[in-house]
C-alpha cells in the first residue's frame, strides 16, 4: 500500500499584493481517508490554504500536489468544494441547482442529493431568496457531500447553523463521504468537532504550528485538542501583551 | 448504555474501553456479533477510524475476532470473557475500599457497612 499522499504542500507561500504574508512556508502532507481538522484563529491562514488547494489563488512560492498533480481542470474534478459564502444566484430554486451540479459534476448522486434533502425536510421548489441562512448552507452542504469525490474542501461548513443542524453536518460528513476520500474542514469551532476528526493541522501566522492526530495530542498533554490550543494561545497573548501584566 | 466521552484522555481509548464493558456485562454476547465499524462510529459520533483502533486493541486483547466472512464476532473463548470481567469487578472493589478508607474506615467496617447497605430494602 505506497499510494501517493493525497496532498503534498513544499514551501507553500502566499504573499498578497499590500505585502501581507498569508501563508509562509507551509509543508504538509494530507494522506487518503481522513477527516482533517484546519484550525487556527482569524487570520492564520486557513481560507488562504483552502483557495489555494482549490485554484482559486496562485501561489506566491511553493508547490501544491493534490493526487499528484498541480491545481487545473484534474484537481478540480476530484475536489468537492464548500466555500465560506453563498456563490449561487439567489432566484434559482433546490431543484435548479441539483440540475446544475448534475450537468457540471460527473461524480454528483441526484439520488443522494435527493434524499438528504427529504430527510432535511428541505423543499425543491423553494427559491433560495427565500431561505434562512442556515437552510442555505443545509442546501450547500448537501451538494457538495452528494458528489464521490476524494478531497473534500469545506471553508467553515458549521459556523452559520444552530447545534441541531451542526449535528446533522457532523453526522452526514461521518456517514455520507466517500470512504477513500478526505475531508479538510476549517473551523475555530474546535470542541464541537473533535470527535469526528482523525487529526488537526493547526496555522498561526500562516505557518504551521501542530500536525498530529487528535489522540495523540490527548495522550501527550492530557486534555482536549480544544483546551490545548486555548491554552496555547492564552500563553501566547501574555508574552505578546506589553507586559505591564 | 451511552457512549460517555471526557475530554481529558484519548478517544480510542474510552470507546475501547467502553466497548470491553458491553462485551463483560454480556450486552454483546460471547460468539456474538458486533455491529459494522460505521454503525458503531455513527452511534457515538465519533470518527470511523478511531472506532477502528478501538476495536483493534480489543482484538489484541483477544476479545473479539475478525473473521473474513462473518465479519467481527465477540471471542466464545468464555475464559478471556470472565477474566476481563473480573479484572473490572477488582477496580471498582479497590475504588470502594479506596473511597472507605479515605473517610477513616477500617476494612472490615467497609465490608460490613456494604453487607448491611445491601440488606436494607
Amino acid at each position: 500500500m505506497t499510494q501517493t499522499p493525497l496532498v503534498q504542500l513544499q514551501q507553500l507561500t502566499k504573499q498578497y499584493e499590500k505585502g501581507k504574508v498569508a501563508l509562509d512556508h507551509l509543508d504538509l502532507t494530507l494522506c487518503r481517508g481522513r477527516t482533517i481538522g484546519l484550525l487556527g484563529p482569524n487570520g492564520s491562514g486557513k481560507t488562504t490554504l483552502i483557495k489555494l488547494l482549490c485554484g482559486l489563488l496562485q501561489p506566491s512560492f511553493g508547490t501544491i500536489r493534490i493526487d499528484g498533480q498541480a491545481p487545473g481542470v484534474y484537481t478540480k474534478s476530484i475536489i468537492s468544494y464548500l466555500p465560506d459564502q453563498i456563490y449561487f444566484p439567489l432566484w434559482m430554486k433546490t431543484t435548479d441547482l441539483i440540475d446544475f451540479f448534475a450537468d457540471f459534476y460527473t461524480d454528483f448522486s441526484r439520488q443522494k442529493a435527493l434524499s438528504m434533502l427529504d430527510t432535511l425536510s428541505i423543499p425543491l421548489q423553494q427559491r433560495l431568496k427565500n431561505m434562512s441562512k442556515g437552510t442555505l448552507e443545509k442546501v450547500q452542504l448537501v451538494l457538495v457531500m452528494s458528489r464521490q469525490a476524494q478531497f473534500y474542501l469545506m471553508d467553515e461548513p458549521i459556523a452559520g447553523v444552530d447545534p441541531a443542524a451542526r449535528d446533522f453536518i457532523l453526522n452526514t460528513i461521518l456517514t455520507n463521504y466517500n470512504e477513500e476520500g478526505t475531508v479538510l474542514l476549517s473551523t475555530h469551532l474546535i470542541g464541537d468537532i473533535e470527535r469526528v476528526l482523525d487529526e488537526v493541522v493547526f496555522l498561526q501566522n500562516g505557518r504551521l504550528l501542530r500536525h498530529d492526530t487528535v489522540d495523540q495530542i490527548r495522550e501527550q498533554e492530557g486534555m482536549s485538542v480544544d483546551r490545548y490550543f486555548r491554552e496555547q494561545f492564552r500563553t501566547e497573548a501574555l508574552v505578546g501583551g506589553n507586559g505591564r501584566w | 448504555m451511552q457512549w460517555n466521552l471526557t475530554e481529558d484522555r484519548p478517544i480510542y481509548l474510552q470507546l475501547a474501553e467502553q466497548l470491553t464493558q458491553r462485551i463483560a456485562s454480556g450486552r454483546y454476547p460471547s460468539g456474538g456479533r458486533i455491529p459494522p465499524v460505521r454503525d458503531l462510529a455513527a452511534e457515538a459520533g465519533v470518527n470511523p477510524n478511531t472506532m477502528q483502533r478501538a476495536l483493534s486493541q480489543l482484538e489484541q486483547e483477544g476479545l473479539i475476532v475478525t473473521n473474513r466472512t462473518a465479519g467481527r464476532t465477540v471471542t466464545e473463548d468464555t475464559s478471556i470473557i470472565s477474566a476481563v470481567r473480573e479484572r473490572l469487578a477488582q477496580t471498582h472493589i479497590d475504588q470502594y475500599f479506596f473511597q472507605m478508607t479515605t473517610l477513616g474506615y477500617g476494612t472490615q467496617e467497609a465490608i460490613d457497612l456494604l453487607v448491611k447497605r445491601r440488606n436494607t430494602p
